[in-house]
């Protein structure tokens, strides 16, 4: 065979593989090929919702990464994943060009409306694709390991770590809510026409989008699932198991951590980065800390600590959410609550984990 | 606003009937006609005849006086044909809501037709306003003579301070004496003399209000004489300090009022998770049951006994669904802080979306009881009440805590299992009842808390989600397990978020002091006082 043992051995994610690829195949013909009347017919807004869905997933999988692995729950992921949105809605924003309500060659409609006369330093180079690509990984991961080489360095741990980082996407959300930031204030960042030059709109577009979402959602899992193979992952499940030990067997514990979060926050990041243009809007409701909370539900579901899971686990509770927001918009919050509640009590290993368990039981 | 309920309204209707009918006819019946005459006559009088009317008025010792003046010089004094009687004007609109000059009863409404105002110059004015300012400083009331006083401040003039020197001769007050220097050295501060001004100055150092700041930077500026100009500007520079001196009291106190809302919200926490271990993020959901519990007491009791009752009450409702979710889900939970942590989280989305189905999205409004609001004089301080009041209760509920926890046998059973859970087992305590108590008391304190809150901020669904980062945070700040560590923290933390607000403003003073924590937390991952001994390691 041609793939490597690593991959091999994993049933379930050779079965996440395929379903990715028939996504990838299935979903450009169903929208491109199939005329608009036909019943198999996709339209532009099912296939919009199903990328959303895959940037969440390779979002679970980066908290999956750090939580099921490692042993650290952040409650502030989605502050990687907005960063990394903001990254990129900042290219966007600047290809709006002189499209704008004030029709503005430099400057942004937000910028123009708070009477700015020139573009501040940050967003300089923003207008390059590559160089965005570049931000919306280097500025979640800058962050990540900032923070995450004080704090694993001081050996903070458990909730302390928890609430520290929910504190982190709470000064995030307070900071972008203010308009001197210069990223649009309460708003944030909309009304984007295109990207390289192709319009954002466009059906051919949305699917390259959701096709590029589907291979980095592929990608991130399968560096996920080789670094855990590695020995290098071994480590991460002795420090979740037991951190001290870990240490003491001379394992440099806060730079394995350091490095394995970076790697996350840069996963979450890039997730962001194609959110926001399937979506078209990001602002810093994005930061709220019920946002990643929400996140880590997902992985929970799933099962944690099983990356497929974490993939499962987001697509589904958010196509409960569309359809329960939609259907039964009050149900929604005790429907999540009562998940919370339910994951935690009755399946500690998710969805994933009652399949095995099942399976054990049957063989 | 006298009440909100009807009962309460009818109540105070009465009273007030009743104070009108046994006062107004029988005592000043006598001096109600020889009033009446007066007035009368002003309607024909030219202005030379109203001066002299007006002097006669005043040397009569009527209760209404000071209200019938005032509307003379505002002109709102009309002469009501129908009925041959002089009567005040309340609003100026083409139907005017007017009452009887005399007696002070509402008339109703009259059209501007039937109505004829009695005029006023200017220079019957002026001597109106002196006459009230005089008729103040004779009074037996300090707070009037005080008024008086201010009026004069208002618009210093040679006859009034003739007045005041003869007052400052017999003023028993000692602050009024003060005030009366002060307000003297102001008339003086127009004298020709140089050296008169020079001493006026320096006697005007130290007095903040803008009568008297604004003519005394005005000398500092402007004086033609150059050792006036020098005593006036030491005098604004000690009148700089002391307003320094007030701005800092008053941003201390802001920080203090803050510091006990933190503690509040923050003290019950210290006792789930400092005691107990447990991470409970429907805390902020216990605080907004509080204030729901306050806002449905306020339904059926009249408001200036809610509290009272809304306190306990609150107490209670907290803490029953406390010890629910401890033994409906918490209990399954031990020893795994992080799936706690998301339980809990899930409890709080369903408590706030209950509260939002059952009592909908929008704010409640709980209103404030009279004796919770206006402001009080601290010292040189203007502080608002309600603000005062919860910095009380605060500390009335951080004292009654400690309390419990020290003197109580309950107490005693928590800090032993605190400490060591397993001695404090074999010791016979029985710890799942103790791990119940405790969590019911941490979320009874949280419901008290949002009492407070419901006084301080908009009563809805997202209340305790607006607070439960801030509550994590002093707990942690101040050392987990460690009462005494919460107190300190949370004043710290309101105090420096006051100090910080002016020239950062309020956003950007929170984001410092978040970012502040979490370096913070890097340096002392245990807190300001941590937890020493074997507690420590679990």
């Amino acid at each position: 065979m041609l793939l490597p043992r690593w991959l091999l051995s994993d049933r379930a994610g050779l079965v996440l593989l395929a379903v990715l690829v028939i996504l990838g195949v299935g979903v450009p013909v169903l929208n491109l090929l199939v005329p608009a009347d036909h019943p198999l017919h996709l339209s532009a807004y099912t296939v919009t919702v199903l990328g959303k869905y895959l940037c969440y997933a390779l979002l679970a999988v980066a908290i999956d990464l750090v939580w099921g692995y490692m042993g650290i729950l952040s409650l502030g992921h989605a502050a990687f994943f907005a960063l990394g949105g903001y990254c990129f809605g900042m290219y966007l924003m600047r290809q709006i060009g002189t499209r704008g309500v004030y029709g503005d060659p430099n400057l942004p409609d937000f910028m123009v409306f708070l009477n700015w006369t020139e573009l501040p330093w940050y967003w300089s180079g923003f207008g390059h694709f590559g160089f965005a690509l570049l931000m919306v990984m280097v500025v979640p991961g800058l962050l990540a390991f900032v923070f995450g080489w004080f704090a694993f360095r001081s050996r903070v741990s458990g909730v302390y770590l928890s609430i520290i980082t929910q504190a982190l996407t709470y000064a995030l959300m307070l900071a972008f809510f203010r308009n001197e930031m210069g990223f649009g204030g309460n708003n944030g960042l909309t009304d984007f026409k295109e990207i390289l030059g192709y319009p954002l709109h466009a059906d051919e577009t949305r699917i390259v989008l959701f096709i590029l979402s589907a291979l980095a959602l592929a990608g991130g899992y399968l560096l996920c699932r080789w670094l855990v193979s590695t020995r290098l992952g071994r480590v991460l499940v002795a420090i979740r198991d037991s951190e001290d030990r870990a240490r003491f067997l001379g394992y440099r514990v806060e730079r394995v951590k350091t490095l394995v979060f970076t790697l996350s926050a840069v996963l979450a990041g890039i997730a962001g980065a194609l959110y926001v243009p399937q979506v078209g809007i990001i602002n810093p409701g994005e930061f709220a800390p019920l946002n990643s909370i929400e996140a880590v539900i997902w992985v929970a579901v799933g099962g944690r600590g099983t990356l497929v899971g974490a993939v499962a686990g987001a697509v589904l509770v958010n196509y409960a959410k569309t359809w329960l927001t939609g259907a039964l918009p009050e149900i929604w919050l005790f429907a999540l609550g009562g998940l919370f509640v339910a994951v935690t009590l009755l399946l500690p290993q998710g969805l994933i984990g009652l399949l095995r368990r099942r399976r054990e039981v049957t063989s | 606003m006298v009440s909100r309920t009807p009962f309460c309204a009818g109540l105070a209707g009465l009273a007030l009937m009743l104070v009108a009918l046994l006062t107004s006819p029988t005592l000043y019946a006598a001096d109600d006609a020889t009033l009446q005459t007066t007035l009368v006559q002003l309607r024909e009088a030219d202005f030379a005849e109203k001066a002299a009317l007006v002097e006669s008025l005043a040397a009569q010792d009527h209760p209404r006086m000071a209200t019938i003046l005032k509307a003379l010089a505002d002109s709102r004094l009309y002469y009501q044909t129908d009925g041959d009687r002089v009567v005040i004007g309340l609003n100026d609109a083409a139907e005017i809501t007017i009452e009887d000059a005399v007696s002070g009863a509402a008339l109703g409404q009259a059209g501007k037709r039937d109505l004829d105002r009695i005029t006023a110059n200017n220079r019957l004015r002026g001597m109106i306003e002196n006459l009230l300012a005089s008729l103040g400083l004779a009074s037996a009331d300090p707070q009037q003579r005080r008024l008086a006083v201010e009026a004069f401040l208002r618009s210093p003039n040679p006859v009034g301070a003739e007045r005041l020197k003869a007052q400052l001769a017999v003023e028993p007050d000692q602050k009024l004496k003060e005030l009366l220097t002060v307000a003297l050295a102001l008339a003086d501060l127009a004298s020709e003399d140089a050296t008169v001004r020079a001493k006026a100055a320096t006697a005007m150092g130290g007095w903040t209000p803008s009568e008297i700041r604004g003519p005394l930077m005005q000398a500092a500026a402007a004086d033609s004489d150059a050792a006036v100009r020098e005593a006036a500007k030491i005098a604004l520079a000690k009148t700089e300090f002391r307003l320094q001196m007030l701005g800092w009291a008053e941003t201390l106190f802001f920080g203090l009022s803050l510091g006990s809302v933190l503690i509040l919200a923050a003290i019950g926490l210290a006792v789930t998770f400092g005691v107990m271990g447990v991470i409970n993020m429907a805390h902020g959901e216990l605080m907004m049951l509080g204030a729901y519990t306050t806002w449905l007491v306020q339904q059926w009791l009249p408001v200036n006994w809610s509290l009272p009752v809304a306190v306990p009450l609150a107490f209670l409702v907290a803490a029953l669904v406390g010890i629910a979710i401890e033994r409906g889900i918490i209990r399954f939970l031990y020893g795994r802080p992080l799936e706690t942590l998301l339980a809990t989280f899930g409890v709080s989305l369903i408590l706030q979306q209950a509260v939002r189905s059952i009592f909908s999205p929008l704010n409640r409004s709980v209103a404030t009881p009279d004796w919770m609001s206006g402001t009080i004089l601290l010292g040189p301080l203007e502080v608002t009440l309600n603000r005062l009041i919860i910095v009380g209760f605060c500390i009335a509920v951080f004292a009654a805590l400690w309390l419990a926890l020290q003197r109580t046998r309950l107490g005693l059973e928590v800090r032993a299992v605190a400490q060591n859970r397993a001695m404090a087992r074999a010791m016979g305590v029985r710890s799942a009842r103790v791990d119940a108590l405790t969590f019911g008391l941490g979320s009874g304190i949280a419901g008290v808390a949002g009492v407070a809150l419901s006084q301080l901020t908009n009563v809805g669904p997202n209340l305790g989600q607006s607070y439960i980062v801030d509550s994590f945070m002093v707990v942690v700040f101040g050392g987990v397990g460690n009462l005494w560590g919460t107190l300190v923290a949370g004043l710290s933390l309101g105090v420096a978020n006051k100090l910080l607000e002016p020239w950062a403003g309020a956003v950007l003073a929170k984001i410092v002091v978040l970012v502040f924590l979490i370096l913070f937390i890097q340096k002392r991952p245990r807190g300001l006082f941590p937890q020493r001994g074997r507690a420590a390691e679990v």
